[in-house]
């Protein structure tokens, strides 16, 4: 179930500019599907990154968040060739982790 | 220099549509440049990317071998150059026609099957529009090139023209109602003139796009088909020349122009 991230990391001088897109249908419980039934609530609950096994960035996330997001954020003291992972784990206790290399900045 | 050929672009694309810019649709052209940064469109991008190389359907057979037009395997520029005459099919086909025979073909999926249910929804995204947008991406950055040389691709074009002006239906309606004059507008959307090279781009451009509007993945095939709808015309069969025809029309027009990509819609 669980479709892999696309996550970009670039060095700004010792910041890693972190971009993670997510695939999740992120459902909040309030939709109707077509034959009018509610749909169940479906949604991340907590992302966690870590920095060569050292978690550095850790978020409780509410279903006010969109279908497939968007998590943009800045890790200090990085250098190129980290490895940074990012997990999340959504309210059904389905995970998914995915791992880039840092990469130096244009 | 990415964000400068977008800028580029979308100046281009102002400077066509109208002659006093309209401040809504450019405060919308500054949102998609933002959006356009980490598009949705990439996650099925890389899904379809997976199905295009696993061994799937009756025959047990990977995609690796489907003609997109440039010899089998070449996905590279690909859908840049199509609708295209494919000699195997006889006849004119845009990219997702094509990789639907590629499916039926190589893989052995039923026409009956995957027209069943040919769009994408809140629940569910075809396995087509998933490989299309895979197959777009890689013609990014690419000058979008039609072909006209086989007599066939010539005769699409003129299908597709005399379908693009074809009145009927409840409203006596036809594409050009809409698309034909210069600075019309829908709500707050700008209607580009189709008939005019550096407009027609407009048809192009951002197909397959990801629509913010219910986080749907949506191939060019499904906005042919509800320009169809919205017109009280018949629904065009899924993949059919009706199709390929019309998109020969206006990708033509658009020949020269940049494919910037899977895009964003609102």
């Amino acid at each position: 179930m669980a479709e892999p991230m696309k996550i970009r990391a670039t060095l700004q001088g010792d910041v890693a500019d972190v971009r993670v897109l997510m695939a999740h249908p992120m459902e909040t419980g309030l939709r109707k599907d077509s034959a009018g039934k509610l749909v169940p609530l479906h949604f991340i609950q907590s992302i966690t990154a870590q920095l060569n096994g050292k978690t550095v960035f850790a978020a409780d996330v509410s279903q006010a968040v969109s279908r497939n997001p968007v998590f943009a954020f800045k890790v200090k003291g990085a250098k190129a060739g980290d490895k940074l992972s990012v997990t999340w784990q959504d309210n059904k206790g389905d995970k998914r982790t995915d791992e880039v290399v840092i990469r130096a900045g244009s | 220099m990415k964000r400068a050929l977008v800028l580029g672009s979308l100046a281009v694309a102002w400077a066509a549509a109208a002659q006093t810019p309209d401040p809504t649709a450019a405060e919308f052209d500054k949102f998609r440049e933002i959006m356009e940064q980490d598009n949705p469109a990439e996650l099925f991008e890389v899904k379809g990317e997976e199905l295009w190389r696993a061994r799937r359907g009756p025959k047990n057979a990977s995609l690796e071998q489907c003609d997109l037009g440039l010899g089998p395997g070449v996905v590279k520029g690909a859908y840049a150059q199509m609708p295209r005459y494919f000699a195997d099919a006889d006849r004119v086909m845009d990219a997702e026609a094509r990789i639907v025979q590629c499916m039926i073909t190589l893989q052995g999926f039923k026409y009956a099957d995957l027209a069943k249910q040919p769009f994408s929804n809140a629940d569910r995204t075809p396995d087509p529009v998933s490989l299309i947008t895979y197959v777009a991406a890689q013609s990014r950055g690419m000058k979008v090139a039609a072909p006209q040389n086989h007599p066939k691709e010539r005769a699409a074009y003129e299908t597709g023209k005399a379908i693009f002006f074809y009145r009927a239906g409840a409203y006596d309606f036809s594409c050009a109602s809409c698309h034909s004059v210069d600075d019309k507008r829908i709500r707050t959307q700008p209607l580009p003139n189709f008939t005019k090279p550096n407009q027609a781009i407009g048809a192009v451009q951002g197909w397959p796009g990801y629509r913010m509007t219910g986080g749907v993945m949506h191939s060019v095939q499904w906005r042919i088909n509800d320009c169809f709808r919205q017109q009280r015309f018949p629904e065009p069969g899924y993949a059919s020349e009706t199709v390929s025809a019309l998109l020969a029309y206006l990708t033509v027009n658009a020949n020269g122009h940049v494919y910037r990509g899977p895009g964003i819609k609102r």
